[in-house]
């Protein structure tokens, strides 16, 4: 195992599958030369030339729709957004070509791309690039989700979705790319797609969190243990599909819920997950499932406010404590 | 175009509806089918959903008033619109005669509808000021958890003897878990109590009839009331009986007595005083009907039946509920030494909020006794006698006693006076709950 940034994670991930599949290919605005604006494509033009790294023009319902022509064609595009605002400009090569495209060609063309980049809020850069739009890829039939919380699980689960032959939606947490962890070296270490992860074990409350809050599941849970009340941790990982399953076995043992999610809370993940558990575990619950969402607001410019929009520890434990009746 | 709202029929036997309380206050607006009030029915109580757009002009009745199927209760219109037409059309509200009949009067005069303005005015604005103590804000529901109903239903545990913890009242996981562990047996009193609510006497108070408050009855109250004296006479009775283990009563009524041997505290002072604190604990025992409305005392007055040469008479202990059991014994012995002399005066053997019968002293197991109007109820009270009880398969020898309450089915269900005997009987059989109140 190597200590490495989430960054670095995901570079090995994709110089692996470069070296391991010479049909896949990534483009982006700013992946080549620049080496990416995040530098999670560092060096990767030098290893495999400008054939396979291709710097894109700012026009991304462009570059989408020619990583979807391209997987009808058999490759296997990597599409970066710079983040995963400028893919709302996208959404219809998306939405209306990848996600659709299997069903309507009668199962003649596999759409096997990943569109990747980073997605929720960074610091302070304001409404429209600080956003978690998970729900709105969620939402429709076709479409994969992925959204890692630890380098490890960013290298294993990109490398699933490059060999997917679905279109996969992953969604790196800008805040994140500096996190460090330990990563299997393992060329052939992957994640499968669509099984979550236990982070913590615990018996009197269950969290539900994803990509940016995992972390802040932890901290809280390991507060809360101070105060002699223990909570699982559970990381779905994958957004779609959800592994429901292992959320309601951890309900049945716990009988109680908190969803935390950047996101805003209307129509969000946090509201399916709530709902799948009330319509799964109904009997199983000792309170009503909580969400704690980020603010149903535009993110806010000024550094206090946009604190104040993202949910922390506090409010963690405040919701904990609220469904475990403390 | 200002509309007049009316009293919807709710129900299929629904001939009038009380308003239970409006949801929106006049200047709100409603849109097409928002519930704007609620609408209590012979049955039920339901919402009542606006059948036009606009904001709530003006309110007709105010919550706790009814009116029959068909009279206009409210106005919807526009924010500026002129809607002294329909204040004119809507007929007399009972309650709210003066305000209506004003205007009804002003077309003779002919004059500008804004003068009705101040003949409107005077009735107060029925703002959503409800009553919102929990009884009411829970509408009598039982809140549980879903896990804590299938923990309890697998575990046979009862939850109406089961006490919530959480929020509202609602039964949890871990309220059924300390129902479990309890055992089961007499002397240990089943599921447990939460501390009593107990009123604090006020120092060097003397008190009179209780104070009361008069709630006005609720539709279905209403139709109980007037179904069951046409079935069973002018007060409905039914009784509940129950057989109490006196054990540590007994023990604690002689260590009173050792302790101060003045104090000649009886059985019955005990159940006086026990009898009190659980009525405080339910407050719908402590009541009476009163034809339109349902009264609930501050303070249980327990009217005590005493045996004369000349017949029956009920000396009252007065805010018995805040008195201590050797002063409730001193007040009782005074009572009925007065009462056999025939020197009581009106006011001291009439007004009780509640009475009790002992005839254990005529080694009577058990008996049934009849309501001394307008009280709610009467406990009957049997001899206290040891017994063998099975307990776990063991037969123990306790000292037992039944009690019978006769109630007025008018105002106390059966679930209410079950209730309310459970408590009786908890703290009965563990006197200490009486030193735990708060």
């Amino acid at each position: 195992m190597a200590v490495m940034t989430m960054r670095d994670a995901l570079n090995d991930a994709l110089r692996e599958e470069l070296a391991r599949d010479s049909s896949v290919f990534l483009m982006g605005e700013e992946v080549a030369e620049y080496q990416g604006a995040y530098k999670v494509t560092r060096g990767l033009l030098e290893e495999f030339g400008g054939k396979r790294i291709i710097d894109s023009p700012i026009t991304e319902l462009g570059f989408a729709g020619l990583g979807v022509g391209a997987a009808m064609a058999g490759l296997r595009p990597i599409i970066e957004f710079m983040t995963f605002n400028f893919s709302i400009l996208a959404t219809d090569q998306i939405i209306n070509s990848a996600a659709k495209m299997l069903y309507m060609s009668g199962g003649q063309f596999k759409i096997p791309i990943v569109f990747r980049g980073p997605g929720g809020s960074a610091y302070q850069v304001s409404s429209q690039h600080s956003q978690a739009i998970e729900s709105w890829y969620a939402y429709f039939p076709g479409l994969k989700v992925v959204m890692p919380s630890t380098p490890a699980d960013a290298k294993g689960l990109l490398k699933s979705a490059i060999r997917d032959d679905d279109p996969v939606i992953f969604i790196e947490q800008e805040r994140m790319y500096g996190m460090k962890g330990e990563v299997p070296e393992d060329e052939d270490f992957t994640i499968p797609l669509g099984v979550a992860d236990v982070k913590r074990e615990g018996k009197d409350a269950t969290i539900v969190a994803r990509s940016l809050l995992v972390p802040t599941a932890l901290k809280a849970a390991e507060e809360l243990e101070k105060e002699g009340i223990s909570c699982e941790v559970i990381d779905p990982r994958t957004i779609r599909p959800l592994d429901i399953e292992t959320i309601i076995e951890s309900v049945k043992k716990t009988n109680r819920v908190v969803v935390a999610e950047e996101s805003h809370p209307f129509c969000g993940i946090g509201a399916e997950i709530s709902a799948e558990i009330h319509e799964r575990a109904f009997d199983y619950l000792d309170a009503p499932v909580k969400r704690v969402s980020g603010a149903d607001v535009p993110m806010p410019y000024a550094k206090n406010l946009e604190q104040l929009a993202i949910p922390d520890v506090p409010q963690l434990i405040a919701a904990v404590k609220e469904v475990a009746y403390v | 175009m200002a509309t007049q709202v009316v009293m919807p029929k709710l129900s299929p036997t629904m001939e009038e509806g009380q308003v239970a309380r409006w949801l929106k206050k006049e200047g709100d607006k409603v849109s097409m089918g928002e519930p704007i009030a609620e609408i209590d029915t012979d049955k039920a109580t339901m919402e009542m959903q606006a059948l036009s757009a606009g904001v709530l002009r003006k309110v007709l009745i105010a919550e706790g008033e009814s009116a029959p199927l068909g009279q206009p209760i409210a106005i919807i219109g526009e924010p500026d619109e002129d809607i002294s037409e329909l204040l004119k059309a809507a007929p007399a509200a009972a309650p709210a005669k003066e305000a209506v009949e004003a205007p009804a009067k002003l077309p003779e005069s002919d004059k500008p509808p804004a003068i009705e303005k101040p003949a409107v005015e005077p009735q107060p604005s029925p703002k959503a000021e409800a009553p919102t103590d929990g009884r009411r804000a829970n509408g009598g529901r039982m809140l549980v958890s879903p896990i804590a109903a299938r923990m309890a239903a697998e575990a046979g545990v009862d939850l109406k003897s089961v006490q919530g913890s959480g929020p509202g009242g609602r039964i949890i996981k871990s309220d059924i878990e300390a129902a479990m562990k309890t055992p089961k047996t007499a002397a240990d009193g089943g599921p447990k109590l939460r501390p009593l609510s107990m009123p604090k006497a006020q120092p060097g108070a003397v008190y009179g009839p209780s104070a009361y408050r008069d709630e006005p009855m609720s539709e279905m109250r209403r139709t109980i009331a007037r179904r069951l004296v046409t079935s069973l006479g002018p007060i409905p009775h039914f009784f509940l009986t129950t057989e109490i283990e006196m054990d540590r009563a007994a023990d604690m009524r002689q260590q009173i007595n050792t302790l101060y041997s003045d104090a000649k505290v009886s059985i019955n002072d005990v159940v006086i005083k026990v009898a009190a604190v659980a009525l405080i604990q339910h407050p719908q025992v402590n009541a009476s009907f009163q034809d339109k409305t349902v009264r609930f005392y501050e303070h249980a007055d327990i009217g005590v039946a005493v045996a004369t040469d000349n017949g029956l008479i009920t000396p009252v202990v007065r805010a018995a509920d805040v008195k201590s059991i050797s002063d409730i014994a001193g007040e009782v012995r005074e009572l009925a030494g007065r009462a056999r002399a025939r020197k009581l005066k009106p006011e001291e053997y009439t007004g009780a909020t509640f009475s009790i019968s002992n005839l254990g002293m005529f080694g009577i197991d058990e008996f049934t006794a009849v309501i001394n109007p307008p009280e709610a109820a009467i406990l009957a009270v049997g001899a206290m006698t040891e017994k063998p009880v099975v307990n776990d398969g063991d037969i123990e020898i306790h000292k037992m006693m039944r009690v019978t309450m006769s109630c007025d089915h008018r105002v106390v269900d059966g679930a209410v006076g079950a209730q309310f005997l459970q408590t009786f009987k908890q703290i009965l059989e563990n006197p200490l709950y009486l030193f735990l109140g708060t």
